[in-house]
């Protein structure tokens, strides 16, 4: 599934964007070192956490989308650096557990 | 032959701008024509260590040397050291703070990290003086 097809599929509003591109999986966590020790390249990553930290993460592990989940807030600063690295930001209403849920039931 | 050497600052205690390094570093690869997973591994494990000088250590000092085939990177404070360097590399044992821990860190998977990414890692640590950290990836 590429980011577009995911955000089609979730439905999720799109705040920075990159070039499409194929997920590999996904994952799911706010720990910032838990991701970068567990996720992996491409995937599209559920969080909670939007600050500029997570995005220097989603950057520099390639991540292939990052989808802000429950209305959680990107902070300005995070969204700005977002768009300079090109990097894909979503969010939704959707809890981590609902996006995740759906996104894996699509491509299991 | 000779390395294309690149040298960086940290500053403690500035969560924001942690990454620069790393960043910085990523993007210069880019330009060399170095890509994929070198340079993700390079990026994340220099990531956790500006992150750890940050936290940790009152800032520090980065120097990355590249090679044809590898990328050195060396990181130096004069922070507090660290007691017991095993435990330290023992995944989920962490010393941050809760204000660390709430940006997200703090998972005790740092110094875990910058072993896993790097193909070499070597660490020297001193209470009361600082920490050398030496990680080597391979191109």
């Amino acid at each position: 599934m590429t980011v577009k097809e995911l955000q089609k599929l979730l439905n999720l509003k799109c705040l920075s964007e990159g070039e499409d591109r194929t997920l590999e999986g996904g994952f799911c966590g706010d720990l910032l070192s838990w991701v970068m020790g567990y996720g992996e390249y491409g995937q599209a990553w559920f969080t909670i956490m939007g600050n500029i930290n997570a995005i220097a993460v989603a950057a520099l592990h390639d991540i292939g989308c990052v989808v802000i989940c429950q209305n959680s807030q990107i902070n300005e600063d995070a969204l700005s650096k977002a768009k300079e690295e090109g990097i894909w930001v979503f969010t939704t209403e959707l809890s981590v557990f609902e996006a995740a849920g759906k996104y894996y039931q699509a491509i299991k | 032959m000779e390395a294309i050497k690149f040298s960086y600052t940290v500053p403690g205690d500035d969560f924001t701008r942690a990454g620069e390094a790393s960043a910085d570093l990523k993007n210069k690869l880019k330009k060399m024509g170095i890509t994929g997973a070198p340079v993700r591994n390079i990026s994340i494990s220099l990531y956790e260590g500006e992150i750890n000088l940050a936290i940790h250590a009152g800032g520090g000092e980065i120097t990355a040397l590249v090679y044809p085939d590898k990328v050195e990177m060396y990181l130096d404070d004069n922070g507090p050291g660290i007691a017991d360097v095993n435990l330290a590399l023992k995944e989920g044992y962490s010393t941050a703070t809760e204000e660390v821990r709430g940006l997200g860190f703090g998972a005790g998977m740092g110094l875990p990290n910058m072993k896993k990414y790097a193909d070499e890692f070597y660490i020297e640590s001193e209470v009361g003086k600082g920490t050398h950290i030496k990680m080597v990836v391979n191109l």
